[in-house]
């Protein structure tokens, strides 16, 4: 249990918590970087999603999308982005773990999106057409609203993903809490490695944990829990681990 | 357990947690070789009753024998394989050919192969299905189809006592007619001990050789023949329960040939007008129907008469709706109510046998 | 580790020289990565079967068995095995240990499911024709849940092939010796080579278990009559 006393102890060193290479600049980085590239995807796989749920096309490509996501590890995309980086002038570092971040993203939301409109139960539209509601108005008063929980859990599976594969991009020269491991690894310095996981494990559940509890607040009262539906080839959100 | 009857003796079931008892101290007997029908609103513990004959459900207290032997002493799996048990959602394996689910059970008691294959042969041609069908999946069959194969799989190993819960249920209403229809001739052949539960009373009226009418909290509030139970209703719920066309429900229990036929306002084809006329009058009709060897010719109104001309000699109307003795009064009803006359012509094969008439069958729609 | 790339603009994306050179290497990084794939999934379906039975004979483990496994798969790969590491060194053990766990909530969630999904009905039919519960569960519960299992089962597989890649940080072979290769050394090639070929592997396994899938349920493939 030496190793358990070591990681402590570099815990409790305060040269560890100053400085580029301190747990709070490495923390922000981390964090900072694994939002942006989140939020980019929402941005961008939202209102694809929804509007191709909504007219009922794209169900062949939603499920293509995540199943060719899955099939492509995160690590594969990170270090493919690097070339494609330097190649378009952006360098190494932010920009190829940016880029790779965002592509892994994309597909979990897309396709919650997707599906959260389209399960929306198809009596409940009807009649809201009969009712003489317009298109806008039934995909932004009833799909949206009753396909919300759904979209909340794609980008909670997409950032829970982005935040461990975040890790990876000090493979490709970025700071984050990944580098504790890899330059761990490289000195072969244990109480590093296993401090930085640490961090990082923690770091994973808790978004897993904060998004969870957003979803309870959100979508709590009075209806029905969505309950964990089992993995479907082709149409789970369930996606590659970075 | 060739001559099975069922006794249940003071049995009782309270669900864990219920504040009533589903079926109380109920005492009934099942002859062997009949079919009695449990029928009754939901929540009168119809099916509990059932289940409680093959163990898939505990009595809480009381005493149940099949064939003389008390269950309780028996091990349940043995128990079920000796029971067939069909039921409303057919339950059909999914995973399996039709072939291999009527072979459910022989394989369970370890029949040979030549036995089980000879006897599945013997059932998909008892059950009206295409041998080629034994190939297929359930899921390529109809919902009529799946109960065919359900009732097959039930009677595979032979069992004395046939266990059916709302086997027809989910079959729209053309289908059932067919399946009950085809469950009433099948049980001519077997004589098996069937306790069928329903809650559609003419189902339970003409599958039944007995009813059971139960209440709510499984009280037996009359056991019966079903003409017994439409003829004396023995108490305010039953008489509820049997609904306004109590009567009617009793007419489709009797056969025409049951009752007395008239001969109805008929001439032979010899007669002139005036006795054609006599006749109309004796009967209170202004149309006469022809007989010519023992045939019904057809029929005139009497304005078509001609002085000096045999009635023979007219032009006849044909009678559109007939009905054979073997049909049942409601039947005959039906018949009255479509024709021109306000008769139901009978016939007994080819020959012509009398007449029906509307006060005729009214006599029997009032016990 | 990288300070200054040395990855140059002008570098082609692919050498085509390099692959014909390594022709041998690439044959046995892809059979060790298959092979890695198959031990994790092997004894992850064993434990996930064995884990399912609890939970459904048991209902009220059915929590805790989707927590625990569910924050295994919550922790980032390169974490999981960094824990593992001061322990198991950078073994074999280490890579297999990570990526078993990451298949577990997989694996338990979709057989217990599939399990579930049987009709009461048949379970109803089975049990009054005088089934017991082993038979039960092995010749009618467990052949009707298959396409459930399975679509596990092909994600579960598929999560592994790409995490294998990351087990060559940790000095395990498979194809991720050729993208960590390729990072190390500013090389493009070995690791498009590498990715590639992980992905091909992926989609490869993954036809493959659809057609086991396939031959094993014919049932499933039937159209209804009407």
């Amino acid at each position: 249990m030496d190793l358990l006393a070591d990681v402590l102890a570099w815990f409790f060193d305060p040269d560890n918590w100053q400085g580029t290479a301190g747990i709070p600049n490495r923390m922000v980085e981390h964090v900072r970087l694994s939002a942006l590239a989140t939020l980019l995807a929402a941005a961008l796989a939202v209102p694809s999603g929804v509007l191709l749920g909504h007219s009922g096309r794209g169900g062949l490509l939603a499920v293509s999308v995540v199943n060719i996501g899955r099939a492509i590890p995160s690590f594969a995309v990170i270090a493919l982005a690097l070339p494609f980086s330097i190649r378009m002038g952006l360098g190494i570092g932010f920009w190829p773990t940016f880029l790779a971040l965002v592509l892994l993203a994309l597909p979990p939301i897309f396709t919650n999106s997707f599906t959260a409109v389209r399960s929306v139960a198809a009596e409940v539209v009807e009649a809201a057409r009969g009712m003489g509601m317009r298109e806008r108005e039934v995909l932004l008063g009833i799909e949206l609203p009753l396909g919300a929980p759904l979209i909340l859990t794609g980008v909670r599976v997409a950032s829970v993903q982005v935040v461990a594969t975040a890790t990876l991009g000090a493979l490709v020269g970025w700071g984050g809490l990944g580098r504790y491991i890899i330059d761990g690894f490289s000195v072969q310095d244990n109480v590093r490695v296993f401090a930085g996981a640490l961090l990082v494990a923690g770091l994973a559940i808790l978004t897993d944990v904060l998004f969870n509890v957003t979803e309870r607040v959100l979508f709590a009262a009075g209806r029905r829990r969505v309950r964990r539906a089992p993995a479907e080839a082709g149409t789970s959100a369930l996606n590659v681990r970075g | 357990m060739s001559e099975a009857s069922i006794r249940l003796d003071q049995v009782s079931k309270w669900y864990a947690g219920a504040s009533a008892p589903a079926v109380e101290e109920l005492s009934m007997e099942m002859p062997a070789g009949q079919v009695t029908a449990l029928v009754g609103p939901s929540g009168c513990g119809k099916t509990t009753i059932l289940k409680m004959i093959n163990r898939i459900i505990e009595p809480t207290s009381g005493r149940i024998e099949v064939g003389g032997r008390d269950i309780q002493g028996l091990d349940p799996h043995a128990l079920r394989r000796g029971i067939g048990y069909v039921i409303q959602q057919v339950g059909l394996f999914p995973h399996r050919t039709v072939d291999e689910n009527i072979a459910t059970v022989p394989k369970l008691l370890g029949w040979d192969r030549r036995r089980t294959e000879r006897r599945i042969e013997e059932l998909i041609e008892m059950v009206g299905l295409e041998p080629e069908m034994g190939n297929r999946y359930p899921g390529e069959l109809s919902g009529g189809q799946q109960q065919r194969v359900g009732v097959a799989r039930a009677l595979a190993a032979d069992p004395p006592v046939l266990l059916m819960d709302e086997p027809f249920a989910a079959v729209d209403p053309i289908v059932r007619v067919r399946l009950q229809d085809e469950l009433r001739s099948l049980q001519a052949q077997l004589q098996k001990t069937i306790v069928f539960v329903t809650h559609d009373i003419d189902e339970a009226i003409k599958l039944g050789d007995q009813v059971a009418i139960l209440d709510v909290g499984g009280v037996l509030r009359q056991y019966g023949r079903p003409e017994e139970v439409l003829r004396e209703p023995a108490n305010a719920f039953v008489e509820e329960f049997l609904g306004k066309e109590r009567g009617l429900r009793r007419l489709s229990l009797i056969a025409v040939r049951d009752v007395s036929l008239e001969d109805g306002p008929t001439v032979s084809a010899d007669a002139g007008p005036a006795e054609a006329r006599e006749v109309m009058a004796r009967e209170g009709v202004d149309w006469v129907a022809i007989v010519r060897n023992g045939e019904l010719r057809g029929w005139v109104w009497e304005s078509e008469l001609e002085s000096g001309r045999k009635v023979g000699d007219l032009s006849v109307r044909p009678f559109l709706v007939r009905v054979s003795a073997d049909s049942t009064l409601r039947e005959a009803l039906d018949a009255i109510v479509t024709s021109h006359n306000q008769v139901a012509v009978v016939y007994d094969g080819d020959r012509y046998a009398g007449m029906l008439t509307l006060s005729r069958i009214s006599e029997n729609l009032v016990p | 580790m990288i300070p200054e790339s040395t990855f140059l603009a002008s570098d082609p994306l692919i050498r085509w020289s390099w692959i014909w050179d390594h022709l041998e290497e690439i044959r046995t990084q892809t059979i060790e990565h298959f092979i890695l794939t198959g031990i994790a999934v092997g004894v992850g379906f064993a434990i996930a079967m064995g884990l399912s039975i609890i939970a459904l004979r048991f209902r009220r483990t059915y929590g805790p068995v989707t927590w625990v496994t569910g924050v295994l798969y919550t922790i980032p790969s390169l974490a999981l095995f960094a824990f593992l590491v001061p322990y198991t060194g950078l073994s074999t053990l280490t890579a297999e240990i990570g990526l078993v766990s990451y298949t577990l909530l997989i694996l338990v969630r979709n057989i217990v499911a599939g399990i579930d999904g049987v009709s009461p009905a048949v379970r109803e039919a089975a049990v009054g024709m005088g089934y017991g519960r082993a038979r039960l569960f092995l010749e009618i519960e467990l052949p009707l849940a298959l396409p459930v299992i399975v679509a596990g089962l092909r994600i579960a597989t598929v999560t592994v092939i790409g995490l294998v890649t990351v087990t060559s940080i940790i000095g395990q072979g498979g194809l991720g010796l050729f993208i960590l290769d390729g990072l190390r050394r500013d090389f493009y090639t070995p690791l498009i080579v590498g990715s590639v070929l992980s992905v091909a592997l992926a989609v490869v396994i993954d036809a493959a278990l659809a057609g086991v899938e396939w031959l094993l349920s014919p049932w499933s493939r039937m159209r209804m009559a009407r």
